[in-house]
């Protein structure tokens, strides 16, 4: 759980209190605390005067706008076709393996979170993921270990 | 049949000055400019292929002073990469195709909206716009351009739930007509075109709408930017001349053993071994954004299928009925008879149930799905089956 009145209010000063500020608001709370609480939401409906539904209206249609708690780096993996053929599915159980965690989860110190994705655009460079909003590609198992080291040093 | 075969061409990414282009462009009429488009015969690169010039006479038509000129940035298509590649290389082109396009249809404001899973690149862009921005007050031209975000939503790169989502809302298609032309971002006269097409548009201007048309064919103007993947031994973006065949496609990039392309994405057209020489990549034979997987024979074609109707019940935007159920039901239908819970006269049930999605759905999402549901399953009956 955080705290979100300020940044709100910050977000909304910076980008506008219209309706078309929702999203680029919403993205703002999610880059910093990773995922929206009811509280936030209640937040955000306030600071814009439109109903708290219309606010979890937008906010559920968008996989990128979590409303699940998530991690501190959230990593999705591309599972369509071309990443699905070009081993997908052995960098999921490595990930798995060394996050001790299954697809949809998030470790108990709430660092990682382990999601699927549908295509992000790497097709020629498959097997891809996504980390927050940093994609790496041409991954291998060996490769996978490094990156995921690089960030539970951070 | 007689055509141009396979050419390479260096078009969309070659080096232009910016200000000499849209310098010539500001001094040409909106009339003229929207002439050249249609003289060009350039259709959107986005994959529906509508008319350029056509969509900005219509926007140009409108006596609303509010108008915008949109960048469909929302690239989502499985296996299209291609309008990253060219907001990476030449963003400036980008740009330059919107204020071309302002200035045709009357408008002071250009929105681009770019894919949440690209955000990775907006810096980069913004630093661009920041100096196009400054390029562009030097000419005396009144433009803006500013960016809009996705956030995960295939079913955003649909023009209306595009607008939709710029405007803060669930990107939910809306009914058509009014066509954006008349009613788009903020219901008022929108021009949208795809990043391709926008920076093609940079070209004919400079080049011209008759050099243009040197190349590719009478239903397929131009060139197109590619984007190959799957079993190739040269995955990547590659700018070719429209008109050529699927063989000699996969004669280029195949690796001896394809049997099938899909072209145009999840969306698209399955084209198997036996048609590859019948048929013509573009508006006349096969249309694509740009998506090129190739598959060999190690692959199941039940594994492309089942993942493709995997992606559509996820991306589905869940509003009309045909759609929302229609995918999920395809979906279980195939792993029934996969199963063998169900005999495999089922698959002509479920064909007929694409179909009636093609009528039915709402937007381009529950349309095209039965583009691939049957051209696979016709193809690759057995595949499917056992």
């Amino acid at each position: 759980m955080y705290q979100v009145g300020n940044l709100v209010r910050e977000l909304a000063s910076k980008h506008g209190r219209a309706r078309e500020s929702l999203m680029p608001i919403l993205q703002g709370i999610v880059d910093r605390h990773n995922y929206l609480t009811d509280e936030a939401m209640v937040e955000v409906a306030k600071e814009l005067d439109i109903s708290a539904a219309e606010v979890y209206g937008t906010a559920s249609f968008y996989t990128f706008l979590d409303i699940q708690e998530r991690g501190k780096y959230v990593i999705r993996v591309c599972k369509t076709i071309t990443c699905s053929m070009k081993g997908k599915s052995e960098i999921i159980q490595t990930l798995e393996d060394m996050l001790k965690i299954k697809v949809g989860e998030t470790t108990s110190d709430k660092m990682f979170s382990l999601l699927e994705t549908n295509c992000i655009g790497w097709c020629h460079k498959a097997p891809a993921i996504l980390i927050n909003e940093i994609p790496y590609t041409e991954l291998t198992p060996e490769k996978v270990v490094e990156i995921i080291k690089d960030y539970m040093q951070k | 049949m007689k055509n141009k075969g396979l050419n390479k061409v260096d078009l969309i990414f070659e080096k232009v000055n910016l200000r000499e282009v849209l310098t010539k462009a500001f001094r040409m009429s909106s009339e003229e400019i929207i002439e050249q488009i249609l003289e060009s015969g350039l259709k959107g690169r986005g994959g529906a292929g509508f008319p350029t010039g056509l969509k900005w006479k219509y926007t140009a038509a409108e006596k609303n002073p509010e108008k915008y000129v949109v960048c469909n940035a929302d690239e989502g298509e499985p296996g299209t990469f291609k309008d990253r590649e060219i907001l990476d290389r030449v963003a400036y082109k980008v740009y330059g195709g919107m204020a071309i396009a302002s200035k045709a249809i009357g408008a002071k404001y250009g929105i681009v909206y770019l894919r949440g899973e690209y955000r990775f690149m907006l810096p980069q862009l913004m630093k661009e716009l920041g100096s196009f921005h400054k390029m562009i007050d030097d000419t005396g031209y009144d433009f803006r351009i500013r960016y809009c975000l996705g956030s995960g939503a295939y079913i955003c790169g649909e023009e209306s739930a595009l607008f939709e989502s710029i405007q803060g809302d669930r990107g939910e298609p809306r009914n058509k007509p009014p066509y954006p032309t008349t009613s788009g971002v903020f219901y008022k006269p929108t021009s949208i075109n795809n990043v391709e097409t926008l920076a093609t548009v940079m070209m004919i201007i400079k080049h011209g709408a008759e050099a243009y048309t040197q190349l590719g064919t009478k239903d397929s103007r131009g060139s197109k930017v590619f984007s190959v993947s799957g079993d190739t031994p040269t995955p990547g973006i590659f700018e070719l001349e429209l008109g050529m065949t699927v063989q000699q496609f996969v004669n280029e990039f195949g690796d001896g053993d394809t049997k099938a392309v899909q072209v145009g994405g999840a969306s698209g057209f399955c084209v198997p071994r036996k048609k590859f020489n019948e048929t013509i990549i573009g508006f006349e034979g096969v249309p694509t954004g740009g998506s090129m997987k190739l598959f060999n024979s190690s692959r199941s074609m039940y594994n492309v299928l089942h993942n493709y109707l995997d992606f559509f019940a996820e991306e589905s935007c869940g509003q009309c009925t045909p759609c929302r159920v229609g995918c999920q039901q395809l979906l279980k239908g195939v792993q029934k008879v996969k199963k063998g819970e169900v005999k495999s006269t089922y698959l002509n049930e479920l064909v007929k149930l694409a179909d009636t999605m093609k009528i039915a759905s709402k937007c381009g999402l529950g349309q095209s799905v039965g583009n691939a549901f049957r051209t696979i399953v016709e193809n690759f009956r057995e595949e499917i089956i056992y």
